[in-house]
């Protein structure tokens, strides 16, 4: 069985990938930019003249060309932001599941404490607190994100741990650290895999909600957050400049859900059998 | 189970402690003095200003002062409003604040748990994948997304219901806000629900209740709700601090003058006392209604006191 046998995997993947290429041509393709202002053509709606198929906003910006641009920052910000979960979670949970005992006792105490604090607070702080760079949304959600993915990689591990092959390198003199990436490790693959593409959607849910309070990426720059919250501004004259961006990050987020789902049914097919 | 009641409410003031003193150091390391970004004052205008607000301590003295001032319930004094203490806009906004949540809170359970219910019910139908389909958006779908197209489509458009939060459009002001906060409870209490429901109604208690003759409604209502409301009572922990952060989003929106918008203020602002004073207030809020939960867990299932 084949990934792509799966619709849901299929089509959310599909349009993914669309959005994912229109993001990074889109810009290149039209006469426009993000930045030149056009007072002549402020708060235009969607015309196929002059491919400004988007409309423009307030300062007569080209919206398509803004739209493209914010996709891309919200992509770029999901992506190395999971990254960054996906570094600290695994090596936490590889780490408290392989060692077990005492030690993993007290990893996961201090999990369940991060659990429950109000991440979301904190990250603000941060963002009022230290100047507001790229850089620092990155660190920040994936700093947020890592919690989910080092429990489950934990869960794995403990289970992995007891396994013969693990046995077996043991006692042909294997060192710990080696076990881990070599034989640990690869058997995490699957998991991580189907958490990360879940975690994707959440880091773009922390960026756009700080980038729609203002805290987030700043003007002239702008990601899908920002664009619905200057679209919240004129939607009584310009509806469009709130139902595209805010359309559009619905249905990345909905889609990486899906695909998320997806994967998950996948692998775990692959483990029943 | 007064044993187990001692153990979480010990254990949740680790945490709590955690909270404070990581957000006030947090807020003490940032660059700069918090009166900096304004005309430039005399030197000892500033040292002045310095002393009245004890910036000039050590900082463990200072986090001890603090510390202190949280015991009386002093969040100490708001660096924008002068005249102001910390505590008393905490004060004057958080019963706005707590009567959206809660009543957001109560919707989504009613709702959540009744659509849960039916799809369970009728698991596989036409009904069921439509619910099944609602949740998934009501999860995927941001509060600030949703909150301005259905202003857009009800206050704009349709003008049903206000936009804004004046004092003449009485109650009805309030229904989009709870709708908006609602919403994505509602989906994670339907889809928690339906999954654990669907695990009850085939168990063997439900089988031989069944055998017995009684109807679906009584089966649910005598055997099935209880065990199946377990999952959905340890969600309300993150279900909390979920409407907590969406009420940011809401009361910004729809300009509701709560502790969410003090928060944002703040934040752009830099109030960083009151910023500070929010985050551990809404931190200690979290803290204790996760403890009220766990307790009441322990008290429904009496499995969870003895692990």
């Amino acid at each position: 069985m084949s990934l792509l046998d799966n619709r849901m995997i299929r089509v959310s993947g599909g349009i993914l990938l669309t959005i994912a290429v229109c993001a990074l041509a889109g810009p290149w393709i039209s006469p426009h930019d993000y930045l030149t202002t056009d007072f002549d053509r402020q708060l235009m709606p969607p015309t196929m003249t002059d491919a400004q198929i988007f409309g423009t906003d307030d300062l007569g910006r080209d919206l398509f060309v803004r739209t493209m641009l914010g996709i891309r920052v919200t992509l770029l910000v999901a992506v190395v932001a999971s990254a960054v979960s996906l570094v600290i979670g695994v090596a936490y949970g590889a780490i408290a599941g392989f060692v077990g005992g005492r030690v993993d006792a007290a990893m996961m105490r201090f999990v369940d404490t991060l659990y429950a604090l109000p991440f979301i607070f904190f990250v603000i702080l941060l963002m009022v607190v230290f100047e507001r760079n790229f850089l620092l949304i990155f660190v920040a959600i994936g700093a947020v994100n890592w919690l989910d993915m080092a429990r489950i990689v934990r869960g794995q591990t403990l289970s992995l741990r007891e396994r013969e092959f693990v046995d077996a390198a043991r006692l042909t003199g294997v060192g710990t650290a080696r076990i881990l990436l070599r034989h640990i490790a690869p058997n995490l693959i699957g998991i991580v895999v189907v958490y990360v593409t879940l975690t994707i959607p959440q880091a773009i849910l922390v960026e756009s909600f700080l980038s729609f309070l203002g805290l987030g990426v700043q003007e002239p720059q702008t990601s899908l957050g920002a664009l619905v919250d200057a679209g919240v501004n004129q939607m009584e004259g310009a509806s469009w400049s709130l139902l595209i961006p805010a359309g559009l990050l619905a249905l990345i987020l909905l889609c990486f859900n899906f695909l998320g789902d997806g994967l998950r049914d996948f692998f775990d097919v692959r483990h029943t059998n | 189970m007064l044993r187990y009641t001692l153990l979480r409410v010990l254990g949740a003031i680790p945490t709590l402690l955690l909270v404070i003193v990581l957000a006030f150091l947090l807020v003490h390391a940032a660059p700069g003095g918090p009166f900096d970004d304004e005309r430039v004052l005399p030197a000892d205008v500033e040292a002045n200003i310095e002393i009245a607000y004890h910036l000039d301590e050590a900082l463990p003295k200072q986090l001890l002062r603090y510390l202190g001032g949280l015991v009386r319930g002093d969040l100490g004094p708001s660096y924008r409003y002068r005249d102001r203490t910390v505590s008393d806009l905490i004060g004057a906004a958080f019963p706005l604040s707590l009567t959206l949540g809660a009543m957001a809170m109560a919707l989504a359970i009613v709702v959540g748990v009744s659509a849960g219910t039916v799809a369970a019910l009728q698991q596989g139908s036409y009904l069921d994948r439509t619910v099944m389909a609602f949740s998934m958006t009501g999860i995927s779908v941001p509060v600030f997304v949703v909150a301005p197209v259905l202003v857009l489509f009800f206050a704009v458009k349709l003008q049903w219901l206000p936009a804004g939060w004046s004092s003449s459009t009485g109650a009805s002001r309030m229904v989009l806000p709870v709708i908006t906060l609602a919403l994505p409870q509602i989906a994670y209490i339907a889809r928690l629900t339906r999954a654990s429901m669907i695990d009850v109604l085939g168990r063997d208690f439900v089988r031989t209740a069944r055998a017995q003759g009684l109807g679906t409604l009584t089966i649910i209502r005598l055997h099935a709700l209880k065990p199946a409301m377990l999952p959905v009572l340890s969600y309300m922990g993150p279900a909390i601090a979920a409407i907590l952060t969406g009420s940011v989003v809401v009361e910004e929106i729809f300009g509701i003058p709560g502790v969410g918008q003090h928060f944002i203020r703040g934040a752009l602002n830099r109030d960083y006392t009151l910023v500070l004073g929010i985050v551990v207030f809404y931190a200690a809020l979290i803290v204790l209604l996760n403890l009220i939960v766990d307790v009441l867990y322990g008290a429904i299932d009496p499995r969870v006191r003895y692990r």
